[in-house]
């Protein structure tokens, strides 16, 4: 229970708490609306969509119905973008993990005064948009870049190109949703005793245990939060295989957006949405119950 | 030379115009759609509807006479841009006889794109804030066909008796009792000479067959707009875009999904094909013919000689446009072939006015003779016009054709 304050003290037990419980609903309200108006209403239209059928003889129009082939068909032809989703986002999310652990580690318990800074730099490239720093890759990894000289040289690229490769996808992936994943790290590493590892080394522990027994596990929520940071938009992401991607590498997201465009299927590009938003719903939950934390930094 | 400046200003146009940042706007347009749908369907649906019963070239009252505006949205780099000043000419001159403030937008990047952005509005009967839009040919078929678009008051607009012969009588609008053409213009070859050259020996392109030269493996691409691709390839294969069987379509796709599966087609694209032709990375395209004379002289554009494709943009008056006669005046405007000559010397595109020709001798003297603003009957005749389809056959090509590209 959370200390009574003084002044409440005073007031009969009744109003101080119907007074609070009042405080609450105001305090709720901006962010309600809000999640009603932005997320609730179109969730719902979104699955009110999924399910139409279109109107015969209209190319385009839909009516209301209750259509869960929607979802069988859209499944059977875009399984394959489901899983290259997927495999894309696991990998760059494992590519960010490791790229940002040590980052992160640094950050917390090495930095000094350089900390702030540095902190700031992980940031700073948000301050450009997203969809400028993936045209920047494009330069970055185009064919006669000394990036691509590079890799070429040394006979590892199967096409003698980075750019429209999955290569491509998975570095842009990586890149974009890299800071994600560091916050969470830092935060989660940052709150760490030190006189924890101290202990461990005063116990003869070497620093490879110290880091697994006590380091890890207390980052745990830090690896939690940033890993599903960086997959769950990495997995929804069709701006990386769009520009970065060849034809090959289209995603959910390209499935998506073409049958919302192209097409105009509405049905269709709902179904895919909400099938995308339950699978990631399925495997965050399994991911979560595994990692054993409910608490998420 | 100054090329340091245009070619930043290339840059960044490119960059506009990308699908990227098409599918960016689309992407929040899309969201926003469907909340107002929802909002709709909550409130105002019932309403909305008996107002206005079904959309069906709805006129609002027009309050062009008290209100002394008009809304335009036209696709990008599609006017006469003073780039000093940053302004439009042949805009300004029309605001200062008219007294008609103009506010021209560059929101039409990509015909789906932007109706599937005010496609929620004009389903339910209201107005889209906007008194012009220029759409393709087969996107203004689908507006007309939908009552989405409103009938042209030929008595405000004298000057459009101006329209080329050949544009007259359209399969989607016989008459243009509800549309006038904007500009033209061909999907084409385009490639980049150097790295041409440095591939297969040549710097000229005149066959599809050279764009499927296994030398350019990887570094070709072709446009996401299915009419310009397959109808390139169609009469590739000898069968004519403007009028071919599903068996002909079929073999188009098939040629290709061979292309994509082999790899010599590296990627399909929107406008960003200008970008990557610049960098080096793609060598050849199927691109458009504006843009590809746009890129300047290091850059080949031709028409294949088995034909390229032609299409039309068009403008529209919206359904319930709260601002129509005004939007007919500035159509009649542009319709004054002298107006016309201005525009097609910036845009570099087909103009569709009569008469232009003849004024473009007073502006510039060497666009007179320009195949790619005033075409021949030679030229003409090797451009197919692509066969209008119906709404299911759109979606059944449509979709035969993003399957064969990765969708």
């Amino acid at each position: 229970m959370a200390p009574v304050l003084p002044s409440a003290a005073v007031a009969p037990p009744s109003t101080v708490a119907q007074r609070r419980s009042r405080t609450g609903y105001v305090l709720l309200f901006p962010g309600m609306t809000w999640l009603a108006v932005f997320f609730a209403i179109p969730f719902v239209t979104l699955f009110v969509t999924s399910l139409q059928t279109p109107v015969p003889g209209k190319s385009g129009r839909y009516q209301l119905g209750l259509e869960f082939g929607n979802y069988a068909t859209a499944l059977a032809e875009y399984w394959p973008a489901f899983v290259r989703s997927f495999a894309y986002a696991g990998i760059a999310t494992l590519l960010a993990l490791i790229i940002g652990y040590p980052l992160a580690y640094f950050i917390a318990f090495r930095s000094g005064r350089w900390r702030g800074l540095m902190l700031v730099l992980v940031i700073a490239p948000s301050f450009a948009s997203f969809l400028l720093r993936t045209y920047a890759w494009k330069t970055i990894l185009a064919d006669e870049s000394p990036v691509t000289s590079f890799f070429n040289a040394l006979h590892l690229l199967p096409d003698g190109r980075i750019l429209n490769t999955s290569i491509a996808v998975i570095a842009g992936l990586t890149y974009n949703f890299l800071p994600f994943m560091v916050l969470p790290l830092y935060a989660a590493l940052e709150r760490i005793d030190p006189r924890l590892i101290e202990a461990a080394n005063d116990l003869y522990a070497s620093p490879v245990t110290a880091f697994r027994k006590i380091t890890w596990p207390l980052s745990m929520p830090g690896v939690v939060a940033g890993t599903l940071l960086t997959f769950i938009p990495a997995a929804g992401d069709y701006i990386n295989a769009e520009l970065l991607g060849s034809t090959k590498d289209r995603m959910v997201g390209n499935a998506i957006q073409t049958n919302f465009i192209e097409f105009r299927d509405y049905p269709t590009a709902s179904a895919l949405s909400f099938a995308l938003m339950a699978a990631i719903l399925i495997l965050v939950f399994t991911y979560i119950r595994r990692a054993g934390t409910e608490d998420l930094v | 030379m100054t090329q340091e400046p245009t070619k930043a200003a290339r840059d960044i146009s490119a960059l506009v115009r990308s699908s990227l940042s098409r599918r960016r706007i689309l992407q929040a347009a899309g969201i926003g759609g469907v909340a107002l749908a929802a909002a709709a369907c909550g409130t105002g649906g019932d309403d909305a509807a008996s107002a206005t019963g079904a959309p069906s070239a709805a006129a609002a009252a027009d309050q062009s006479d008290t209100e002394k505006v008009a809304n335009w949205s036209n696709w990008p780099l599609y006017i006469d841009i003073d780039e000093e000043s940053g302004k439009r000419p042949s805009l300004e001159a029309f605001q200062a006889a008219s007294g008609v403030a103009v506010t021209y937008t560059e929101d039409v990047n990509d015909n789906n794109e932007f109706f599937a952005k005010v496609r929620t509005q004009l389903e339910q009967g209201q107005d889209i804030g906007r008194d012009i839009v220029v759409l393709t040919d087969w996107m203004a078929a689908l507006w007309i066909e939908n009552g989405y678009a409103q009938k042209l008051d030929k008595a405000i607009i004298p000057n459009s008796v101006n329209l080329i012969p050949k544009l007259q009588g359209v399969a989607f609008d016989p008459n243009r009792d509800y549309s006038l053409p904007w500009q033209s213009g061909f999907g084409a070859l385009g490639w980049n000479k150097a790295k041409l050259k440095e591939a297969t020996g040549t710097d000229s392109m005149a066959s599809v067959d050279q764009l499927f030269d296994p030398a350019l493996k990887g570094r070709i691409t072709v446009l996401s707009e299915m009419r310009d691709t397959m109808g390139i390839i169609m009469a590739w294969q000898g069968n004519d875009p403007s009028n071919f069987t599903e068996d002909q379509f079929n073999q188009a796709i098939e040629a290709l999904t061979q292309q994509v599966d082999s790899g010599q087609i590296r990627q399909v694209t929107g406008n960003d094909y200008a970008g990557a032709l610049e960098s080096g990375d793609v060598i050849a395209v199927i691109g458009w013919s504006g843009d590809m004379i746009q890129l300047g002289e290091d850059f080949g554009v031709a028409l294949p000689e088995t034909g390229g494709t032609l299409w039309t943009d068009n403008m529209l008056i919206p359904a319930l446009a709260a601002h129509k006669k005004n939007g007919e005046l500035i159509m009649n405007y542009y319709y004054d072939p002298k107006v016309a000559a201005e525009v097609a010397a910036y845009v570099q595109y087909i103009s569709p006015v009569a008469g232009a020709k003849e004024a473009m001798a007073a502006i510039d003297p060497a666009l007179v003779d320009n195949q790619w603003i005033f075409p021949d009957a030679a030229t003409l005749d090797n451009s197919f016009v692509f066969m209008t389809l119906t709404g299911e056959q759109d979606i059944a090509y449509q979709r035969a054709f993003q399957k064969a590209i990765g969708n």
